[in-house]
């Protein structure tokens, strides 16, 4: 255990485990929470695109065209930007701006969208004959949606939810800047600012030990899910 | 149990309007197999969709088992729709769902409950004979096992009326006879009244009763399947009876005998019904001194008795061979003389 001490204290000299552990608590927080709210956010919205659009169950051009812009606006604007532009609505919201939960509304917003045109795709895959199928046995449109159309899609909603994640995590990176904590924060903060080169590589080898947990999970439940 | 009047849906495309179904009067009789066949884009598909209104009329009537459904709309249309199953050419399964979840799935639809549901599928799946697979996924399931769950999951809720799409066209011969063969066992039990669409006359012959052949939206000529075997009056029913009855070398291998000269006359005689198994030969040379020799032959099962063509050539002295006709005629069997005087 000495050992392992002395050899950290060479390795690392500038490495405070407390404050890594802690920012690593800060950023599974902030990408957790919101990937959780960005799962429910997209599904409807990536719903409400499929189902509005041409010959589909709820056929709706002007909803369509309101839901397109919508996602397609805030999936084009670069993440640093829309935190800056959320400030006024999440202080608001949360009433502050700092801590991990005040990246909590941007993350969900830049991300949301950014999945929802994933959900639509996985929707889009379905074969009609099935919805089709359905339909003749005499469904409604909420049986099909809950029935058919969401368990049929459920592997790519996985698979999609996973690349999701791993975007989110480099987001919550970036959400450092405006003081929310994490290990962007850290890295940033007192490993680049203060030239600790080795804070920046472990809070690198942390981010990337959580992406690479967060794929394994969604590859090992897209795998199980997928019956085709 | 099953009314069209002036049923008709045209669609609205780019290049203007198609009329996929113009102005059809039909209808079905309870407890019938009910074949409607024709070439590629005759309109056939559209004309089963429009029987449970998974395509709307554009003008029309459309009547099953009592009810208007041209009139009904949202919980109505749902109610009816569950007493008419319908399967498909590409099965149309939930791949997601195991075999028993997939055939439960209309009794959730409904609202069964679940211990009742489980029940039902068990029968289900002995009726089609899927006993010890409803634990599979569809895609480990052979085409003609996804079908057998299509029958399943279409009859759950004891529908009136089974709609068959295609229903074995993505089926080899062999499978798709043992689909056939299902499907004649379930209109016997069940007194179910099936409607079938299909480009291949041999499942018309196989199993339905009526036919109606269609073409361009509309319908060219209908009656029951042996008649029209019998007596085809458009060209078109005719090119679909001989896919039957004359696979297409026999007339070359035929025509090919005509250059012998020791042929003699060359008749092709059509039975139908219980005379298609009777020993018209066996008489023929019994009575008369003429020498008869079998080409070519072929009798089809249907279910209404069986359909035959036989071409023989016989020789002999003219006289007796005039005779010989005759007497064949006075018999119900109809002859043509191909080749000879
Ligand atoms: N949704 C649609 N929109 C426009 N035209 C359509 C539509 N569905 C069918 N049609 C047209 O209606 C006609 C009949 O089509 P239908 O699918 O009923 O033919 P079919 O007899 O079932 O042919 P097949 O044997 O190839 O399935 C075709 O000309 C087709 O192009
Ligand atoms: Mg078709």
């Amino acid at each position: 255990m000495n050992k392992i001490l002395a050899a950290n204290g060479w390795l690392f000299p500038n490495v405070n485990w407390e404050n890594m552990w802690d920012a690593t608590g800060e950023t599974i927080y902030m990408s957790v929470i919101a990937l959780a709210f960005t799962f429910i956010f997209g599904i409807l919205l990536g719903l409400l695109l499929f189902l509005t659009d041409k010959g589909q169950l709820w056929q709706n051009k002007a909803v369509h065209a309101v839901t397109a812009a919508y996602v397609n606006i805030f999936r084009s604007i670069p993440f640093i930007i829309l935190i800056v532009l959320l400030i006024p609505f999440t202080r608001s919201l949360i009433g502050t701006m700092l801590g991990p939960s005040a990246a909590l509304p941007a993350l969900i917003i830049g991300a949301a969208p950014f999945y929802a045109r994933m959900v639509e795709i996985a929707l889009r895959e379905i074969d009609k004959g099935v919805i089709e199928a359905s339909k003749s046995m005499g469904a409604s449109n909420r049986q099909i949606i809950f029935k058919v159309l969401l368990p049929e899609s459920m592997p790519a909603l996985v698979s999609g939810i996973t690349v999701t994640a791993i975007a989110l995590v480099s987001y919550t990176a970036m959400a450092g800047v405006i003081g929310a904590g994490g290990l962007g924060d850290l890295a940033y903060r007192d490993g680049f600012q203060r030239n600790n080169s080795d804070i920046t590589l472990v809070a690198t080898i942390v981010v990337l030990i959580i992406v690479f947990i967060f794929q394994f999970i969604g590859d090992y439940l897209t795998n199980k899910l997928d019956k085709r | 149990m099953i009314t069209l009047s002036k049923l008709a849906k045209t669609f609205q495309t780019r290049d203007g309007q198609v009329t996929a179904v113009d102005h059809i009067d039909l209808s079905i009789e309870k407890g019938e197999i009910f074949g409607v066949i024709g070439y590629s884009g005759a309109g056939k598909s559209t004309l089963i969709r429009l029987l449970n209104m998974l395509e709307t009329p554009s003008s029309g009537q459309v009547t099953v088992a009592g009810k208007n459904m041209n009139e009904l709309s949202g919980k109505g249309l749902r109610q009816a729709r569950q007493e008419i199953g319908m399967i498909f050419q590409h099965f149309n399964l939930l791949w997601s769902r195991t075999v028993a979840d997939n055939i439960a799935f209309p009794l959730e639809i409904k609202g069964m409950p679940k211990s009742e549901q489980k029940k039902r599928v068990n029968e289900l799946i002995k009726l089609v004979g899927l006993e010890g697979r409803g634990g599979s996924y569809p895609s480990q399931l052979s085409g003609g096992q996804k079908q057998r769950v299509g029958i399943a999951r279409a009859l759950a809720n004891n529908p009136q009326v089974l709609l068959c799409d295609e229903a074995t066209s993505a089926l080899d011969p062999k499978t798709t006879d043992s689909i056939l063969d299902l499907l004649v066992d379930i209109n016997k039990k069940l007194n179910l009244t099936i409607v079938l669409i299909t480009h291949e006359m041999h499942v018309i012959r196989k199993i339905c009763h009526r036919v109606a052949v269609m073409e361009n939206g509309r319908i060219a000529e209908q009656g029951p399947v042996l008649d029209i075997f019998k007596r085809p009056k458009e060209e078109m029913t005719k090119e679909f009876v001989k896919q039957v009855t004359e696979p297409e070398e026999t007339e070359e291998a035929i025509r090919h005998l005509f250059k012998d000269d020791g042929i003699g006359r060359v008749l092709q005689l059509t039975f139908t019904g219980s005379d298609a198994k009777r020993s018209l030969i066996t008489d023929v040379v019994r009575k008369y001194d003429v020498s008869v020799s079998i080409l070519q032959g072929k009798i089809s099962q249907t279910q209404h008795g069986s359909y035959g063509s036989l071409f023989v050539s016989v020789t002999g002295d003219n006289q007796l061979i005039d005779e010989t006709i005759a007497f064949i005629r006075s018999q119900q069997v109809e002859v043509e003389v191909i080749h000879g005087e």
